[in-house]
């Protein structure tokens, strides 16, 4: 029996412990749970030693002492000493008396990424967004993009007075704001209906793997 | 016996509200599995978003640079790896040059899953074709962390990102990324994503602030999140879960996995919607039953 072959059937039997919850909770399904979380945190734990702290940390150091002994100079890596300080606080969470230290690392990564996020954020998914939705009312000979346009203006217009919370939604502004309300129903249903299939794919993609791997029942 | 009719009416309506959920499972697994036995193709339309894809690819000349970003896991493959085998199939079939990275750890080896299938492939059937040479028409440059900062690195130089491929070859000695420094040199990128780092941030990053062409395929999940982009043009295109991969396999004349799947995705659709009415039925029967 190759390891090929033995893959597959571990892969088969684990599939069916965690199938086996939908009937009731069991140990089958309990081991199968466990052993996924557990190499799950395993690889994670190799992956981030060897793909984030040693290329991205120390190489980067080993670089600086090697410039430093070789020729004498400090170069620009040590500046990854920051970052390997900042990554210290963070485990001092383990140690109860300082572990409030991690809040200057988080500080940092909050920070950065609210910085780095605020305008890429604002120009992609607001000013851009603003731009599509400035279209033409009626486009003379095509009733298909005059409706696409009237859709969009209307929903998007009518979408933010439901949010208005400033006044009270009554009159011609509650009218709008129900309207908004269809509109934001529409998305949220296309959305689930979305989700639906994607969580269908992922079943399709276990019993395709079950009946063509595993029992060669589909060739 | 109007009695009797009644009785046995409610008692079906009562019966089906408090329904067992494992019935109901039961249902969803016969009904994705069954189909899978059936080769049967379902009629299903190129959307324009999907034609945007397939054209940014087939208007490309031959030799022209496609940067893939497979950003997604084997949590995600059922979807996603039609799409990415679909993308080299087309790739490969009009001469393109291929760049590999992963803003996720285990993207690029599904990358390198999908060129295994989409190579044994070209040896089976398509013996006049040639097979992709490594480093000459494809290249696998590998996972590098960083996320979004990686995007915006790589639009400067690449080598700030990866100085070599996966395989430890600086990016200099290879033959395929001589003269590409950064994202001027690529006439497309395809991006595969399941979740963060992905489409989004290649949009954020990419598109808008180095104004690269791209396009993508997403999880279902995702796919309403994008489609706005397509409307701004920020996104030449995009391939909306299982549904799309299998459009862009129709798109290419080649179906394959995606298009077989969507048989079982249609009937277990239909199931549901069987019992989201029946449900429906039932609730307001009960209800104006119990107000009378």
């Amino acid at each position: 029996m190759s390891g090929e072959v033995i893959g597959v059937w571990i892969g088969a039997i684990l599939t069916l412990g965690i199938f086996s919850f939908l009937y009731k909770d069991n140990p089958f399904y309990k081991f199968s749970e466990a052993l996924f979380v557990g190499i799950s945190a395993g690889y994670w734990f190799v992956v981030t030693f060897w793909q984030y702290f040693i290329p991205k940390f120390w190489d980067n150091l080993a670089l600086s002492f090697n410039e430093l002994v070789t020729k004498g100079r400090i170069d620009y890596h040590w500046i990854y000493l920051i970052g390997g300080f900042f990554g210290v606080l963070m485990i001092l969470r383990l140690v109860p008396k300082i572990g409030w230290l991690s809040r200057w690392s988080l500080a940092f990564i909050v920070g950065t990424t609210a910085g780095l996020q605020f305008t890429r954020y604002l120009e992609s998914n607001g000013i851009r967004q603003v731009v599509g939705t400035i279209q033409p009312l009626v486009v003379g000979g095509n009733l298909g993009t005059t409706i696409g346009n009237l859709i969009i203006v209307v929903g998007t217009f009518t979408g933010l007075i439901y949010f208005f919370f400033s006044k009270e939604h009554k009159g011609a502004f509650g009218g709008a704001a129900r309207v908004g309300v269809w509109f934001l129903m529409i998305n949220f249903g296309a959305m689930f209906g979305y989700t639906v299939m994607s969580r269908m794919s992922l079943l399709i993609g276990r019993m395709d793997y079950l009946f063509t791997d595993w029992l060669k029942l589909i060739k | 016996m109007d009695e009797i009719t009644n009785q046995e009416k409610k008692t079906f309506w009562e019966n089906l509200l408090s329904i067992d959920r494992r019935i109901i499972f039961l249902f969803i697994i016969i009904a994705v599995s069954v189909p899978l036995f059936f080769k049967t193709s379902l009629e299903i339309p190129v959307s324009p978003v999907v034609q945007g894809v397939y054209n940014a690819i087939e208007n490309l000349p031959a030799g022209s640079k496609v940067l893939i970003s497979f950003d997604y896991d084997p949590g995600s493959m059922p979807e996603l790896q039609p799409m990415a085998e679909s993308f080299f199939r087309h790739c490969f079939r009009n001469n393109l040059k291929v760049i590999i990275m992963g803003l996720w750890p285990q993207g690029p080896i599904q990358a390198n899953m999908a060129l295994d299938k989409v190579f044994k492939e070209l040896k089976e059937e398509e013996k006049t074709v040639k097979i992709p040479q490594y480093g000459i028409d494809y290249v696998n440059l590998g996972f590098t962390a960083g996320n979004e900062v990686v995007i915006d690195r790589m639009g400067h130089d690449f080598q700030e990102s990866y100085p070599a491929d996966a395989k430890g070859t600086p990016l200099s000695e290879i033959p395929l990324m001589q003269g590409v420094r950064n994202y001027d040199n690529v006439d497309l990128i395809l991006n595969l994503s399941a979740g963060y780092p992905g489409t989004q941030e290649w949009v954020q990053y990419a598109v808008d602030v180095f104004h690269v062409k791209l396009a993508a395929g997403n999880t279902a999940v995702q796919a309403p999140s994008m489609y706005p982009y397509v409307q701004t043009g920020q996104l030449t295109g995009v391939l909306g879960g299982m549904k799309g991969g299998a459009e862009y396999e129709l798109a290419l004349k080649r179906p394959a996995k995606a298009v077989s799947y969507m048989f079982s995705q249609a009937v277990a659709h239909g199931v549901i919607c069987l019992f989201i009415i029946l449900g429906n039925i039932a609730f307001f029967t009960m209800r104006k039953k119990k107000t009378s």
